[in-house]
């Protein structure tokens, strides 16, 4: 989140879209009421009308993997009606950069495609620079290569008929949701979004979340009190894992991750640390070398030195044109190509697409490692449902975990603020909390490389590692320390003390830290997730901030982008609910993007500090599927005209290919039903936690498929008839739910049915129902290799026998 | 003082978080259940389960209503079912002077299985339930041992969006008067139920045979002071809409 849970409640209008935040993120509506009770227009956009949509103003119901559409149509409509808010835009974002000749837009495709890699070579998405080297600007926004005109020009092609045919959504819903967002343009009216694995979970979800920052950006409402584009996020601690580089493709604290490319550190600080020519952008990515550096101090200690470049020739590299992703690893071990492995906390036979092929490769591991704290559907794999046990050759060690409430330790919420919590009893029987295990194995690995040795020993032997498991001891080490006596400016440092902020990391060696967006949050004042004080001021109170309680990354700036909620001489937009004002001299509020005066002063700077132009990026480069989000049909799709170009998928999605995956052609007559997949308020992820939770299994026993009376009279099926859904995948016995909540759409003409189901319920809990993603596809977002469990192409029938569901 | 509950389902998202935190506060067993195609489970009150989430839903002139109802006993200001058991068993069913809660004891198992339908029989919302295993009556407890340990209910305690309120029966009133006047604003036919008569007042949005079976009486009682005879005679319902 760009903002943090109560600030929802400031927002004038909020828009959840790709998200059922009632369900998956209940303490969100707390504030979401907060905002409707103070006048705000709550409205949901979603498939489904779930209990979000109950609590909504209005829901509008559109065909899963059209987001792109109605946003695109939304952005036109703007840009049409002048809705915008000029100053913000002229000022803050790129709109007014020129961008390079050779860029171009065609037919679905941006200049620089290869089809043969299904790449695009990025050269041509670049803006024209001046002698200076300053990027060249447009401020009345007519040139013709202006990222404004540009704009104008890709999405002129989402007219209202294009986009309420191709989404399903009636024009009147259509232009209902538009003005009511639109209406945020002024300075005094703000809307926030909220958007969770509903935009992510297609192969354009990048795009999508893209799209929607982008209108954000053109209404201003990015840096302000109940603004901002909100991922929420939950439970599974991913605000925490993401920042600690839970995924292969980075390193903690948002660094890529080493490739082959940069076999030295100078060669990869070169390729990742970007330079601007522009005194007014803070570029705040030109520190990244002192972050690694801290980095590599913080893994290897004493035996990191400027010599041998911090270690980092100890890290692994990867291939640059290799997958690496889940999706991809899963792959490989399908086709025999790895031997054994650690599975924490993931329960891949449930939660992976097209489980089938998850639960075969599994039969070709030697052995691997389970942390649980039940016996998953993962755990058990080799004794599932028409498996010979006798037939499984894989090792399965299963080591008990204990529960969240039986350790100690920290968690980082949607809000990035990094909450400690207590150990609230101890851990049952023999289980031990992960961080335990890590070190347990490691300490062992350790002990055996330097008795016997082995191939390429030096990080296994180097790595500074640990006694016992302390969590206390990781929080201390993720701020970090000074490895040696330094002074920094006036101030005097000692071997050992922790690091007061980031701004104090160096790139020399001195500093330790292993993830330096956490840096501050346990300093010489101690551990401030500890921290539960109320403490405000009254400019604080107006927007419930609350900067003594818990502690958030970065320096406790509560609202990002802050510096773009006040004009260039630093006086908020929006007075009655100011975030950040320039008083006096001084900032008061919130913690700034940094200290610098306001944009108008000769030592002002640019808000948007972390892009090398220090913009909001309408026109964004970085990605590797284009600079403007295009509608592109989910990989199966049940029309076989994409209204906007001859490209009917994104070029670039990434696809696991496999004698056990298939994709239905498009428009697929056998599979004519839009299939979505989803959590619910009971059970969390792959259920393995909430099953084994009786009053939860209670509430929600078996596996159910939300569908509308209209498809249930079509198929015969009544509520609460068994009924088979199938794929080219597979097939699932779900009980059929027969709802007024599901409702058909007009899709170019015709009639489109679409199905819901959740993916919590597995075999290990009798009765209850097997894999949901047994359905789904192996198919890809070229940016985050998340998979498209949103949609894909299904039909159902009434069951004729039932083997999966308790009756 | 008498306190009150006050249940606004105009906030509620039927999380079911109060359902599970009244099981666990109860250390109360899970009940084997089967998905029936709706999201409402277990079907109905059960020993085991003094608080459900009842979701109804409607397509009225092409809007989808989805309605939540956090269901539980309405603690009346002069219960019917204490009235009845008082005939057969006395202590069967007491009520608490501090906070008017109604309090089902050990004695109800003394009540015989005819005389506990007869109690059944004459609540008008249909919530006690027989555990036919130890012959006791029981439905919700207004988790008194938490009240007199100055806790709030397990229920009222979980509840994130303010559905579930707790206090002075005079504030809560006043509470009831003043969300209603507001939730009209957006639902005309919003309403609170039977508040003068009961200790749990429920505020619903849309007319209350849209909820379910027993949120409906036929006739609301009249404002004023009513004799108990006179009250119970409107409430109780004829055996025959009781449900087995």
């Amino acid at each position: 989140m760009t903002q943090h849970w109560i600030d929802i409640k400031n927002a004038d209008v909020v828009l959840i879209m790709g998200s059922n935040a009632a369900e998956h993120h209940p303490i969100s509506f707390k504030w979401v009421l907060a905002a409707k009770d103070a006048g705000a227009t709550v409205i949901h956009v979603d498939p489904k009308f779930s209990r979000t949509s109950a609590r909504s103003d209005f829901h509008v119901p559109l065909r899963s993997g059209t987001d792109i559409a109605f946003l695109g149509g939304m952005l036109k409509y703007i840009l049409e009606k002048d809705l915008y808010f000029k100053e913000y835009v002229t000022e803050y974002t790129n709109a007014s950069f020129i961008v390079s000749e050779g860029f171009t837009f065609k037919d679905g495709l941006f200049s620089g495609f290869d089809p043969a890699t299904k790449t695009y070579d990025r050269k041509t998405w670049t803006f024209d620079k001046d002698a200076n080297g300053l990027v060249v600007r447009d401020k009345t926004l007519q040139h013709p290569r202006s990222v404004y005109q540009l704009l104008k020009k890709h999405y002129s092609r989402y007219d209202i008929d294009t986009v309420s045919s191709i989404t399903g959504v009636s024009k009147d819903n259509l232009l209902k949701v538009w003005d009511t967002v639109a209406a945020t343009g002024k300075p005094t009216k703000v809307a926030t979004m909220m958007y969770a694995l509903g935009w992510t979970q297609h192969t354009v979800g990048v795009q999508n979340i893209r799209l929607a920052a982008m209108i954000q950006l053109l209404l201003g409402n990015i840096g302000m009190a109940g603004g901002g584009i909100n991922a929420m996020r939950g439970e599974p601690n991913v605000q925490g894992s993401t920042d600690h580089a839970l995924l292969y493709d980075a390193l903690p604290g948002y660094h890529p991750v080493p490739t082959t490319a940069w076999p030295t550190l100078a060669e990869y600080l070169k390729a990742n640390t970007p330079v601007t020519k522009d005194p007014k952008s803070v570029n705040w990515w030109q520190n990244r070398p002192k972050y690694v550096t801290s980095l590599l101090k913080g893994w290897f200690g004493d035996a990191a030195t400027a010599e041998n470049e911090y270690g980092y020739e100890w890290l692994p590299k990867i291939e640059p044109n290799v997958e690496y992703a889940s999706l991809f690893m899963f792959d490989k071990m399908y086709k025999g190509k790895i031997k054994g492995g650690f599975i924490y906390g993931h329960n891949p036979c449930m939660s992976m697409p097209n489980t089938h092929k998850i639960r075969k490769a599994l039969t070709n591991l030697d052995w691997f490692v389970i942390g649980e704290a039940h016996e998953t559907e993962t755990a058990a794999f080799w004794r599932q449902p028409g498996f010979d046990p006798k037939n499984v050759k894989t090792e399965v060690f299963l080591l008990p975990s204990c529960q969240r409430g039986e350790k100690d330790g920290t968690t980082s919420n949607s809000g990035r603020w990094h909450m400690w919590h207590y150990k609230g009893y101890e851990p049952m029987g023999v289980s031990k909390p992960m961080g335990w295990m890590v070190v347990e194995i490691m300490k062992r690995v350790k002990a055996l490389y330097a008795k016997e040795g082995g191939a390429f020993p030096a990080p296994i032997q180097n790595v500074e590692w640990y006694e016992q498991y302390d969590a206390d001891l990781m929080a201390k080490k993720i701020n970090g320390q000074f490895t040696r006596d330094v002074t920094v400016g006036d101030k005097q440092y000692k071997k050992g003390d922790q690091v007061p902020a980031f701004p104090m990391l160096t790139a020399d060696g001195a500093t330790s830290s292993l993830c330096w967006v956490y840096a501050g949050s346990y300093g010489a004042a101690g551990n401030l997730t500890k921290r539960r004080d109320h403490t405000q001021t009254p400019m604080q109170a107006k927007i419930g901030l609350f900067p003594n309680y818990s502690w958030a990354w970065p320096v406790n700036r509560r609202i990002i982008y802050n510096r773009a909620s006040v004009d260039v001489n630093g006086k908020p937009y929006y007075p009655a609910k100011a975030v950040i004002a320039w008083e006096e001299g001084k900032w008061v509020g919130d913690v700034p993007d940094g200290p610098a005066p306001p944009m108008a002063d000769p030592k002002g700077v640019y808000p948007f500090i972390m892009h090398t132009e220090g913009h909001g990026q309408l026109f964004g480069p970085g990605r590797m599927d284009g600079p403007f989000p295009e509608h592109y049909e989910p990989a199966e799709t049940p029309i076989t005209v994409n209204p906007f170009s001859k490209q009917m998928s994104n070029p670039c999605m990434k696809v696991a290919e496999s004698d056990i995956d298939a994709l239905a052609k498009n428009g697929d007559p056998r599979f004519p039903i839009v299939l979505t997949t989803y959590s619910m308020t009971e059970h969390w992820c792959g259920g393995g936690d909430t099953r084994n939770t009786p009053a939860l299994l209670e509430a929600e026993p078996q596996l159910y498929v939300e569908i509308s009376q209209e498809l249930a009279k079509e198929k015969g099926v009544k509520n609460g008839d068994v009924v088979i859904i199938e794929t080219l995948r597979g097939k699932v016995e779900a009980v059929a739910m027969v709802t007024v909540r599901m409702t058909p759409l007009q899709v170019q003409g015709k009639t489109l049915h679409l199905i819901g189901m959740p993916f919590c319920f597995g075999w290990t809990t009798p009765g209850c129902g097997d894999a949901t993603n047994r359905l789904t596809v192996s198919v890809a977002d070229p940016n985050t290799r998340i998979p498209e469990y949103k949609a894909c192409l299904c039909n159902l029938r009434k069951a004729d026998k039932v083997t999966e569901l308790q009756r | 003082m008498p306190k009150a509950f006050f249940i606004d389902t105009s906030r509620c998202t039927a999380c079911r978080g109060c359902q599970v935190a009244c099981k666990e506060w109860h250390e109360h067993r899970a009940v084997p259940t089967l998905q029936r195609g709706t999201h409402q489970n277990p079907p109905d009150f059960t020993p085991f389960n003094y608080k459900i989430v009842r979701f109804n839903e409607h397509k009225i002139d092409g809007k989808i209503k989805w309605l939540f109802f956090p269901d539980q006993c309405r603690h009346c200001t002069s219960p019917p079912c204490k009235d009845a058991a008082d005939a057969y068993v006395p202590g069967a069913i007491v009520q608490d002077e501090a906070t008017g809660a109604v309090l089902y004891t050990d004695k109800t198992k003394q009540l015989t299985i005819d005389q506990a339908q007869e109690v059944r029989d004459v609540c008008p919302y249909a919530i006690p339930v027989r555990d036919e295993t130890t012959g006791a009556l029981s439905k919700c407890d207004w988790c008194i041992d938490r009240q007199r340990a100055g806790m709030k209910p397990a229920c009222v305690k979980t509840c994130c969006t303010g559905s579930m309120n707790i206090g002075e029966r005079a504030d809560m009133l006043a509470l009831a008067h003043k969300t209603l006047a507001k939730v009209k604003e957006k639902h005309p036919q919003a309403q609170l139920l039977d508040e003068d008569y009961l200790g749990v007042i429920y505020l619903i949005t849309e007319p209350r045979n849209l909820y379910y079976e027993y949120a409906e009486r036929p006739v609301r009682p009249a404002p004023g002071p009513m004799t108990r005879q006179a009250f119970l005679a409107m409430l109780t319902r004829p055996v025959t809409s009781m449900r087995g």
